[in-house]
């Protein structure tokens, strides 16, 4: 920092001196001066509030979070494509990635929210949650996930309401399972009826299309998934904070 | 029912039907449950009183059982040896062609061998003709590129033959396989492949099927390879797909030796008509006799394909399996407390695991046969089956008393944990019998075996682990044991380690776990052997070998199985070997007919040339200048040998499935049935090369880069080394940061205190930035000269007691000092003289000063407070017996002219030089604002003080006071404002708080009191000698009794002067119970009309406040009690010396849980409604739930601030460090904030943590107390 606020003095300087005029050139060097420190309080604030703990925490859980989001998002991607495309040849990684890049983001900054928003509801409400929480028991809640996304993807179902009572059924285990909250069941909730009205949304709006060319089936499975991607994710979060809180 | 008959059968087994079992067992189960109980309790019993029975079979014969076990598993497995090896590889199954008829798709028995993939009709039904074309004789004049143009250019009319052929108004046309689209990615193929008609592949394709274009591609080679994919392929590329044939056999090279073009017309057929299969093949045998080919052409192959894995699939499958692996991780690091925690857990594993297998093999054995995909179901099997149980079992193990015999110890914990384990199996199997009901197939075939899996899981964990767990249990006793033996003969006892890097002598206590030694025989001689074999298998590391070995021979089984593996290249290393071993033999032409339709195995060499010359190979020379050279030219041969017969094995196993997926059929799960091949063979005249020649052929140089292709094969094989390479640093890195991620420092203690410190020591980094400043400030409360001794607090006041023996009284809400009851002239010296007073900073009382270097007539009491050997010594064990009896001639005497130094360090120690210390504090002293020194009036007693920062001026008129002084102050209490204080000399004293008058004396007990509860009227004093003494405090002012108030604690009213100076307060012994305990009472606490005790002597006993009776005498701790907590709501915990806590009932004296927690002594307990907090000589503090006793999350804190624990709120934790505080969210173990004490960085430790009323905490530092108010921010937590 120093550093660079010498270089900006000489610059400054240098331009006065130009300038040839010397009242100026020390009225921009003063002013130079008050922008640097302006500046520099500014990113002494951001630094505190990085150093801060808990804001450094908070950041720390987001990235993590991110992170386990895009890579669901990007395996359940595949795994849906799996069921549309019989065999891929090589080319369809490349589709992937070109024509819908911005899901895995998506999916990720999503996580992150609903992530993060779990433990701080359960300290807002007062009530921690306190059931199964270790990593085990997280593990085993992603695995019942994936294996759900699985079930979706590669078996067939007689019809559309079996498929969706089938995957209602098993998310509710999952919540069941794993949470047991009430906090954890509203948001999953929420956090579904959100998810899908925002891509049926896309849909309508030509934004995003489904490979499958059957809607109604597709709109049957998504909210049972979002619901226990919700829950899944929270109980990541919630394991998170309570992780990474621990000194 | 199987679980009934399961329990039967055990308790048929066990031979101690009568075994004394209720008076061992913990939560009372008897085998006759009482009358009035509901199903639910009486299931309840008989299920955990069979879990007893079940568990002591177990412990009591582990290996017959063991064998039982093993032998159940091989059992349950073998119906798996008939499964096929797990690979992806194609399956064949051949049939003859005379008789072929479509097979059908019923399900009718089985007929023969016919594998149960072949039904129903194919995909499609292959038809190859594999055309050998070559130029002959071989000419001089010809250029290289003539081996392929013109033998290439033969396929033209060789289409048009096939696609025109009519047999009985059939045609091709109506026979073949129609395709229609590409698939959509594949749009540069499209000129390539056929679309919307047949499928039919041939060289051809290249020039889209158009003679013409062929005759105007001035580079045939270019066009050819320009669709080769340029990286790595794995899969069956462009030229391989049209050429049928591999693409180095294809001879369409500039420098091939032989000069025979070799490829395929392949038509994919979708119906098979005989007749005309045959019509064709005898069509083009006709046009184009290949005289001397005898293949076989009686046999039909039928390739079944398995599901794909392709890349895209392999991430969701890898995904699971790491998902897998880490559940697995998590689950089994939970396992602790035992002797090998990796057996454990391999255990557990093989638990699992062989309960899949069982699960898969007793399904096939019932004639379920696994249509699943077995690699992709078995990670959510195993999650489902879970690890929970096997972690439950061996927790509730563990956590049974140690000094049990191993039998009820295994049997306990398994009766204990019975009803949650059948509760679980149950759930798990309706939730199952739920899945069975969706009615999908799939999801019904995985439930079934997830049933089975549950089920033998359930065997294999009571009998298998059960058994591992009491043979390791027994292990560790035995290991204790061992090392127990030597210590005892006198060795020095083991090291404390960096454990306990604090006390330096570790105390000489009763080893935590008790050895109950049943048959010694027993042990001595059959345990060593079992170790002995456990010792060779860990030292011969078998068992890693025996995986490695079977990894090796699998791979080797898988590769040479393979369809393009090992066996099919060896098949034509075989037979292209032989024709060279034949080469010898001159009659070639007169051997090969008379074998014509012979052995398929034997290898036929035919030499179709006019101009046949042995040893071709050797002779031929391709290569540019050979061919201007002299030499003989060979012509080429066009050979058939049996490799003909099926040219597809020769290629890529994902030839047929990616051909067809082009088309977006899948093979996968299907078959094709591939016919006989038809041989062509193609001879063409040097004329008729040279006519068809382009003319930009003969410009055609020998390209100078010849060895192209040997470079290419070497490039890819340097480039699959770099990427596997690339790969594999990629993977450690990730992890590596994984780990890194997860795993963020809490591993052992030094990052903890790293991070910790650093923020002391830094409090300016170079850009000039301070740690936040935090908007809670402690209030120092200076005043006593010496280390903080007891701490007593009754909401509004808070009284302090240092180690010179002074008594200060505070304001607990302004920090204010309102008394201060000095002691008097008490010098301190230890019996070795080595702490000696030096005279020259302290001119005022040079008499006492040799007073106290006489030595002899000082008046005597032990203050163990300084003893060398402990500096840091625990406050809640004050006394070590053995060290401290009641010896009189150890007593120093603290000089209150300690007073005068100004708040230093004042380390204690034998050698320790005060006088630069003194000299330094003199410096600092004159530094900051002189304190002044008063002369104190004579009348010391009366004396008040509000100013709490003054020091205490040096009492002159200790000889004056009529009471015996020189005892030091041992335990304090303070009740409204009535200070009670026991001393070393065994007198109680009772001060006045605000008067700092002494109010009452009593003087009945000798013995040092170390403990003291004062509650309601009634003190309770505990003493050296074991002795609980109980007095009542009378005042004679009706008023004063009245305004007494009720029980202590959190809702006590702000306390206000219950009676005035005039009051006479009489303090009497009631009752003295001389041998409460065996040896010395450690702690004590009173709280809700309990009296509770706790002593060295590993009993808990607990007294009925009003008439002093002992109600419960408490057992279960393996070593002296160092901690009690006792509330108002009954809830009783106690930890010891064994590191263990127990949770009692107060009302019924029964232990309600029992874990272990510290390696090393219990210092502190706290209890909120749902948690209880504990922390112990390894400075951890551990967070359990209290209803369950599991282990929530511990908190390393620094070194010597162990104890140091308190409960603001039921969210709040406050604990000590070095010169700090730091506050917790309990319910997240989520650091809110660090206050600092003291501006310097480094602090002493905060021993002593105090909790007030009003959210205010104080705490000890060093000489001086801290006062801090926890700020509104945290309150609104609450």
């Amino acid at each position: 920092m120093p550093r660079l606020e010498e270089r900006c003095w000489s610059c400054s300087c240098s331009t006065g001196v130009k300038s040839k005029e010397l009242s100026s050139a020390s009225w921009i060097a003063s002013k130079t001066g008050e922008m640097m420190s302006i500046i520099t309080s500014v990113l002494r604030q951001a630094y505190v509030s990085l150093y801060h703990v808990q804001s450094a925490n908070l950041i720390r859980r987001g990235l993590v979070l991110f992170a386990v989001g895009v890579f669901l998002a990007l395996v359940l991607y595949l795994l849906q494509i799996q069921r549309n495309v019989v065999l891929f040849p090589e080319e369809v990684l490349d589709t992937l990635f070109s024509s819908a890049w911005w899901i895995p983001p998506c999916c990720g900054t999503a996580a992150a929210v609903v992530g993060l928003l779990y433990p701080c509801l359960d300290s807002h409400l007062g009530e921690p949650h306190k059931f199964k929480r270790e990593w085990a028991s997280v593990m085993r809640c992603i695995a019942v996930f994936v294996g759900i996304n699985h079930a979706s993807a590669k078996l067939d179902f007689a019809n559309n309401m079996q498929l969706s009572l089938t995957l209602a059924a098993l998310s509710l285990g999952l919540w069941w399972t794993f949470d047991r909250s009430r906090s954890g069941f509203g948001l999953g909730l929420t956090t579904a009826l959100l998810a899908t009205l925002i891509m049926q949304l896309l849909v309508y709006n030509d934004i995003y299309q489904y490979t499958s060319p059957e809607f109604r089936y597709i709109r049957s499975w998504l909210p049972c998934i979002f619901f226990s991607g919700g829950v899944t994710v929270g109980n990541i979060g919630r394991q998170l904070a309570m992780q990474f809180h621990r000194v | 029912s199987p679980l009934n008959s399961l329990n039967c059968g055990v308790s048929l087994d066990a031979p101690w039907w009568s075994h004394p079992i209720s008076a061992r067992k913990p939560n009372g189960c008897q085998l006759t449950p009482p009358p009035r109980m509901t199903v639910r309790e009486r299931l309840r019993q008989n299920i955990s009183a069979a879990f007893y029975r079940h568990g002591l079979l177990c412990a009591s014969y582990p290996v017959p059982i063991i064998l039982f076990t093993s032998a159940s598993i091989l059992t349950c497995c073998y119906p798996l040896l008939k499964l096929p090896l797990p690979g992806t590889g194609p399956v064949e199954f051949t049939t003859g062609v005379r008789d072929y008829s479509v097979p059908s798709h019923g399900t009718q028995g089985d007929l023969g061998e016919r594998p149960d993939w072949y039904r129903g009709p194919p995909v499609a039904y292959i038809q190859q003709v594999l055309v050998k074309a070559a130029v002959s004789p071989w000419d001089s004049s010809l250029v290289p590129v003539d081996v392929f143009r013109s033998p290439l250019g033969r396929v033209f009319s060789l289409l048009e033959e096939i696609r025109d052929h009519v047999y009985t108004d059939r045609s091709l046309e109506s026979l073949c396989l129609q395709v229609t689209d590409l698939l959509p990615g594949l749009r540069r193929m499209q000129s390539l492949l056929p679309e919307h008609g047949c499928l039919l592949v041939s060289p051809g394709n290249y020039w889209q099927n158009r003679r013409d274009m062929f005759d105007s591609d001035p580079d045939i080679l270019k066009t050819v390879h320009q669709h080769e994919p340029k990286g790595l392929h794995t899969s069956a590329t462009l030229k391989d797909l049209l050429f049928g044939v591999p693409g180095k056999s294809t001879g369409v090279s500039l420098y091939s030796k032989k000069r025979v073009v070799t490829y395929t017309i392949t038509i994919a057929l979708s119906s098979y008509d005989a007749r005309f299969v045959a019509s064709l093949r005898a069509r083009l045998k006709q046009l184009h006799p290949s005289t001397n080919c005898s293949l076989r052409e009686d046999h039909m192959v039928h390739v079944h394909f398995k599901e794909e894995i392709g890349i895209a699939e392999l991430i969701p499958l890898v995904t699971t399996y790491i998902i897998l692996f880490a559940y697995i991780y998590f689950s089994t690091r939970k396992i602790d407390m035992v002797k090998s925690k990796w057996g454990l857990a391999l255990a557990a594993v093989v638990t699992v695991l062989s309960s899949l297998l069982m699960s898969v093999g007793l399904c096939s054995l019932f004639g379920l046969t696994p249509t699943l995909n077995g690699g992709e179901i078995f990670p959510y099997l195993v999650v489902v089956i879970g690890l929970e149980n096997v972690l439950v079992l061996t927790k509730s193990v563990v956590s049974t008393p140690v000094d049990l015999e191993v039998k009820l110890r295994i049997a306990q914990g398994l009766s204990s944990e019975s009803w949650s384990i059948m509760k679980n199996m149950a759930t798990e199997l309706v939730i199952i019998l739920i899945g069975y009901f969706t009615l999908v197939p799939a999801i019904q075939e995985f439930c079934l075996f997830a049933v089975v899996g549950l089920v033998s899981d359930f065997f294999l964990q009571m009998f298998f682990f059960t058994t591992v767990l009491s043979i390791d249990i027994r292990r560790m006793e035995l290991a204790d044991l061992n090392r127990r033996l030597p210590a005892e003969a006198g060795m020095p006892p083991p090291k404390p380690g960096p454990l306990r890097p604090r006390e330096a002598p570790p105390p000489s206590r009763p080893s935590p776990h008790t050895i109950t030694l049943q048959a010694p025989a027993f042990r001595n001689l059959r345990l060593p052997k079992r170790l002995r074999v456990v010792y060779f298998l860990a030292r011969t590391r078998l068992a890693q070998r025996i995986i490695m070995v079977g990894t090796v021979i699998w791979i080797g089984i898988l590769v040479y199985t393979d369809p393009a593996g090992l066996r099919t290249y060896l098949a034509a290393q075989v037979s292209e070997q032989s024709p060279l071993g034949e080469a010898g033999l001159p009659p070639h032409l007169g051997v090969a007919p008379v074998f014509p339709g012979g052995d398929p195995t034997s290898t036929l060499n035919v030499l179709p040339a006019p101009e046949p010359t042995p040893l071709p190979e050797n002779q031929s020379q391709g290569h540019g200048e050979a061919r201007s050279g002299p030499a003989p030219l060979t012509s080429p041969q066009i050979t058939w040998g049996s490799e003909d017969e099926e040219v597809w094995r020769r290629l890529s196993f994902r030839y047929w499935p990616s051909l067809f997926s082009y088309y977006n059929i899948t093979l996968a799960k299907r078959y094709i049935s591939i016919l006989p091949v038809i041989p062509v063979t193609l001879h063409l005249s040097p004329q008729e090369a040279i006519e068809t020649r382009h003319p930009q052929d003969t410009q055609h140089a020998p390209r100078t880069s010849a060895k192209t292709t040997e470079l290419q094969a070497d490039l890819t094989l340097y480039k699959v080394a770099a990427l596997g390479l690339f790969a594999g640093v990629l993977l450690v890195l990730l992890l590596f940061c994984l780990y890194r991620v997860l795993c963020p420092r809490n591993y052992g203690q030094n990052g903890v205190q790293h991070g910790r410190r650093r923020r002391g020591d830094l409090p300016c980094d170079e850009y000039g930035y301070s740690p936040p400043v935090s908007e809670i400030s402690p209030l120092l409360l200076r005043g006593h000269s010496m280390d903080i001794e007891c701490l007593a607090n009754d909401g509004m006041l808070l009284a302090s007691c240092c180690l010179a023996g002074q008594i200060r009284v505070w304001d607990a809400q302004t920090g204010d000092c309102l008394t201060v009851i000095p002691n008097n002239g008490l010098r301190r010296s230890s019996s070795s003289g080595c702490w000696e007073h030096r005279d020259g900073w302290d001119p005022s009382s040079p008499a006492y000063d040799a007073d106290s270097l006489l030595g002899p007539e000082a008046r005597n009491a032990s203050t163990p407070i300084m003893d060398n050997e402990h500096p840091l010594r625990r406050r809640t064990t004050p006394v070590r017996p053995a060290l401290f009896g009641d010896q009189p001639d150890l007593t120093p005497l603290i000089d209150t002219n300690f007073g005068e130094v100004p708040p230093s360090q004042m380390m204690p120690g034998c050698g320790f030089d005060f006088g630069e210390l003194v000299e330094r504090a003199y410096k600092e002293h004159e530094a900051s604002p002189p304190l002044p020194f008063p002369p104190s009036p004579p009348a010391a007693r009366q004396r008040r003080r509000s100013l709490g920062d003054q020091s205490v001026a040096p009492p002159e008129q200790v000889l004056l006071a009529p009471w015996d002084w020189d005892s030091s102050v041992w335990s304090m209490e303070l009740r409204g404002n009535l200070i009670a204080a026991g001393r070393s000399s065994g007198k109680l004293e009772l001060w006045d708080a605000v008067e700092g008058s002494l109010r009452c004396c009593n003087e009945d007990g000798s013995s040092g009191i170390t403990a003291l509860a004062f509650l309601n009227n009634r003190i309770v004093a505990a003493r050296l000698n074991g002795s609980l003494d109980f007095f009542t405090v009378d005042i004679h002012k009706p008023l004063g009794l009245l305004q007494y108030r009720g029980p202590p604690g959190r809702a006590s009213l702000p306390p206000s002067p219950c009676y005035s100076s005039e009051d006479v307060i009489s303090c009497q012994l009631t009752r003295s119970v001389q041998c409460a305990h065996q040896k010395p009472i450690t702690v004590l606490r009173a709280a809700a009309g309990r009296v509770v005790t706790g002593s060295q002597d590993h009993t808990v006993r607990v007294y009925r406040l009003e008439d002093s009776c002992c109600l419960f005498t408490l057992q279960g701790h393996a070593g002296g009690i160092t901690a009690i907590y006792i509330d108002q709501t009954m809830v009783l915990a106690s930890g010891g010396q064994d590191g263990a806590i127990c949770l009692w009932d107060v009302l019924t004296g029964s232990r309600v849980s029992h874990v272990y927690g510290h390696r090393g002594d219990v210092t502190s307990l706290v209890c909120t409604t749902s948690c209880v907090l504990s922390s112990g000589l390894d400075d951890l503090i551990c967070i359990w739930d209290r209803s369950t006793g599991i282990k929530l999350y511990s908190i390393q804190q620094e070194v010597g601030c162990g104890a140091s624990l308190g409960v603001i709120s039921e969210s709040l934790l406050v604990t000590g460090g070095q010169g700090c505080v730091s506050f917790w969210d309990l319910n997240y173990g989520d650091l809110l904030q660090t206050v600092y004490l003291g501006q310097s960085g480094e602090g002493q430790p905060v021993r002593q943590l105090l909790v007030l009323d009003n959210a205010a905490i104080v705490c000890d530092f060093g000489s001086e107390l801290s006062l801090v108010y926890v700020p509104s921010v945290l309150e609104k937590l609450d």
